[in-house]
């Protein structure tokens, strides 16, 4: 008989046998299917925050704060300052002018739907171009707001995560109450979770004089970011630090990022040496019920290299069924699950959807076959080094 | 206390499965540690606020600024005994990734105030003293090696002074510590007179504070000092709201998200796990001891000594990882913050650790109880057929 039909003799016998040690083979399934479970959901946190802090910065588009300001909230500008930038070389034009956006930056208190507490929400004031220097901006429900009008539209990620924000209702700020005219949907980017008016309307309510925050303008292109720089940070007139919009989301992202991943990462590991112990377990038990048997078939003339391998098919193909398990659970509770968490960097929330990727589903299942691989392995050795003679005596 | 040997030995019987049963459990308290502290570290600071606190903010949100003459308006309201304000500063330490809190405030009052900050009285003096001075927490100050006498330079995000510079620099005067294990020692703390003076860039926040904490007489009336305080500035260009520290704090940490809710869930998929495994690990050893067991009680043990010998060995299995496992946590967690300095109060809290404690013997029992009832089944005949 050749090595390979050895091989599928043994494991045949093998997956026969597993109704009867279902108990402990159920332990081993469920042990790795809660691992990858508890990784594939947790590192989907993270995959949904990062998605939503940098899925609408198209590539030709940047943002220009003060100089020394790492978020919108410590920046400040002045109508003179942001019309040199929108007449920098490299910003795209239309018939309307300039692709720019000077806007305005603040939170207000909102409560969570969830808790009932109040949450920094981002309100922002915008200049018509707003729409134009970021993609994939559309009002889903109700109207845009008239410019100069006290009125707001609010994304639907901040609709979803906080009280009072339906089309119809008012937001109260300060002495000012604000109908909400519309609901804008931005491919579940950052931009979702804020509400917006006009800039006009929000120096006003907040004694701004003619003051801004920030300026966002559309490049001729990508490759036009370094002249339109070094036009910005070489003028005397002004003090500021001009970024591409994706990494300045980026930055932003990623200490949050970084804190869920690791915190995700240390605790799947742990849980995997959990889970290594107790597929270590099943298999060693699983060895010791069928010790006569492969005692026997060692008699017969199978190879022990046969037996290692079957042994470890079979070790691998529970996890595989638990990581696949984990996986699927993690995928159908969590994917797309709305939740808001704090950006530091800006004091605000930023409504996200936790995001199980295909890259998440791969890794959890390598995860799976790595714990199956460990925990088949000793057991599989020792297998194979049975003395045939004293093991078929075995009952 | 006579069957020890007995059960022991069953435990040792089969070494390799009862270490790796042991080791699993003692994982899954490990990680019962960790999470228990990320949870206390992100939420702690709701147990640390002060019952007798109130604090008070601009009703749209906590980046707008109160003015300062709100304190003297404060501390007419009856209940109140003194009111004082701090300001957030959103300054660094040579780099951006060094962030800890800094705010200026009046220092008397902000130290008579806040009962948890422990300064050297000599220090207090000096700070009192010394306009440009400034107090820093213990982990700070370690992490940065500072000293007494040190001028520490930081940049503000923020305040600019007259010139321009954004750059502030305070003479090191005080090094606090906390109270209790819990307490930020963190925080860098400086006066706000030499802040207000220094300020400037425009008129922008002269004579306007972040937020006040009141100090009120009774604890019981915490709600209608509050309702008070948001009366008196009702209508006017900066409305408040007042609400006791702890609220406040919790509100904080529930914008971060629903840890509690998190960590309960990945806690719950540890335990649940680990519950299949330990308890088919003494299923198995059960079935394998049929016929010990049936021996047992043929010679006049009783059904309910059986089923106390499988209890006691799987609560033993469980304790002894679950033990072992909350050592090590709190090994790992005392030596620090994980993340350096993104969680300020990390620690293992020990009323967790009692909660660990019942937990491992939760789980003794619940892997314990079904093989147990095995037992209970098993007629001496059958079982020693099996022998």
């Amino acid at each position: 008989m050749n090595w390979f039909s050895q091989i599928t003799a043994i494991t045949r016998f093998g997956m026969m046998s597993i109704p009867q040690r279902r108990g402990s083979a159920m332990a081993t399934v469920i042990g790795i299917a809660g691992v990858v479970a508890v990784f594939v959901s947790v590192l989907s946190m993270a995959a949904g925050f990062k998605r939503a802090m940098t899925v609408s910065s198209p590539p030709d588009s940047a943002i220009v704060l003060r100089s020394g300001a790492d978020s919108e909230m410590v920046s400040g500008f002045s109508r003179e300052q942001t019309q040199l930038i929108a007449d920098a070389p490299g910003v795209r034009r239309t018939d309307k002018g300039p692709l720019s956006s000077a806007e305005l930056f603040v939170i207000i208190n909102l409560p969570k739907r969830t808790t009932g507490t109040d949450a920094n929400v981002p309100l922002r004031g915008v200049e018509a171009p707003a729409l134009l220097v970021r993609d994939n901006l559309k009002i889903t429900k109700g109207r845009m707001f008239d410019w100069g009008k006290d009125e707001v539209i609010v994304g639907d990620g901040a609709v979803q995560e906080f009280s009072g924000l339906e089309v119809g209702s008012t937001i109260k700020v300060g002495r000012y109450s604000w109908p909400v005219v519309g609901i804008f949907t931005a491919n579940g980017s950052v931009d979702e979770s804020e509400i917006w008016t006009d800039a006009k309307v929000l120096q006003a309510a907040y004694h701004r004089g003619d003051s801004f925050q920030s300026v966002r303008a559309r490049l001729t292109s990508p490759d036009d970011f370094q002249k339109f720089k070094d036009f910005l940070t070489t003028n005397p007139q002004l003090t500021v630090k001009a970024s591409r919009q994706a990494e300045y989301y980026a930055d932003q992202s990623e200490a949050m990022t970084r804190l869920i991943t690791t915190l995700g990462f240390s605790i799947a590991f742990l849980m995997a040496i959990g889970a290594v112990f107790g597929a270590l377990n099943t298999m060693y038990s699983t060895v010791a019920a069928r010790t006569r048997e492969i005692a026997t078939l060692r008699a017969l003339g199978f190879g022990s290299g046969a037996v290692v391998v079957s042994l470890m098919i079979e070790s691998l193909m529970l996890a595989l069924i638990g990581g696949a398990a984990g996986a699927g659970l993690a995928y159908f509770a969590f994917n797309g699950y709305h939740t808001s968490t704090m950006n530091f960097q800006s004091f605000s929330q930023v409504a996200f959807a936790f995001r199980v990727t295909p890259q998440l589903l791969g890794q959890g299942l390598s995860w799976a076959l790595a714990i199956g691989l460990i925990g088949g392995l000793l057991p599989a050795i020792r297998a194979a080094r049975l003395p045939i003679a004293s093991a078929l005596r075995e009952l | 206390m006579k069957y020890f040997p007995l059960i022991w030995s069953n435990l040792k019987r089969k070494k390799v499965r009862t270490s790796l049963t042991i080791l699993s459990v003692l994982v899954a308290f490990v990680l019962f540690g960790f999470l228990s502290s990320i949870k206390q570290a992100l939420t702690g600071g709701v147990q640390m606020a002060g019952a007798d606190r109130l604090v008070v903010r601009h009703k749209v949100s906590i980046i707008q600024l109160l003015p300062e003459s709100y304190k003297a308006r404060m501390e007419r309201i009856p209940g109140v005994v003194i009111a004082t304000h701090q300001t957030w500063f959103g300054g660094v330490y040579q780099d951006p990734k060094n962030f800890f809190m800094q705010c200026p405030v009046i220092p008397e009052e902000f130290l008579d105030i806040s009962p948890e900050i422990i300064l050297p009285p000599d220090q207090r003096k000096a700070w009192v003293n010394t306009r440009t001075g400034a107090i820093v927490g213990r982990k700070t100050a370690e992490k940065f090696h500072w000293k007494i006498g040190d001028k520490i330079p930081i940049q503000s995000s923020i305040w600019s002074q007259a010139n321009g510079s954004h750059t502030w620099e305070f003479d090191l005067v005080g090094i606090f510590d906390g109270k209790e294990k819990g307490t930020d020692t963190t925080p860098l703390f400086f006066r706000y007179d030499f802040f207000d003076e220094g300020r400037g860039g425009g008129s922008y926040g002269k004579g306007m504070v972040g937020w006040y904490t009141i100090k009120i007489k009774d604890p019981s009336k915490a709600a209608e000092v509050a309702l008070l305080v948001d009366k008196e500035f009702e209508n006017s260009d900066a409305e408040t709201k007042t609400e006791p520290e702890g609220a406040f704090v919790q509100a904080w940490a529930s914008q971060i998200g629903n840890i509690a809710l998190m960590v309960g869930a990945i806690l719950g998929a540890v335990f649940f796990t680990i519950l299949l495994v330990a308890g088919n690990t003494m299923s198995q050893a059960v079935r394998e001891r049929a016929g010990e067991l049936g021996v047992l009680k043929a010679i006049g043990f009783t059904n309910a000594q059986v089923v106390a010998f499988v209890l006691v060995e799987s609560c033993l299995l469980s304790l002894l990882g679950g033990g072992l496992g909350l050592g090590l946590a709190w090994l790992v967690i005392s030596r620090g913050d994980p993340t350096g300095g993104l969680l300020p109060f990390f620690f293992f809290p020990v009323r967790d650790v009692l909660i660990g404690v019942g937990l491992a013997l939760a789980l003794g029992l619940a892997t314990g109880i079904f093989p147990a009832l095995q037992t209970l089944r098993l007629r001496v005949a059958d079982a020693l057929r099996r022998m």
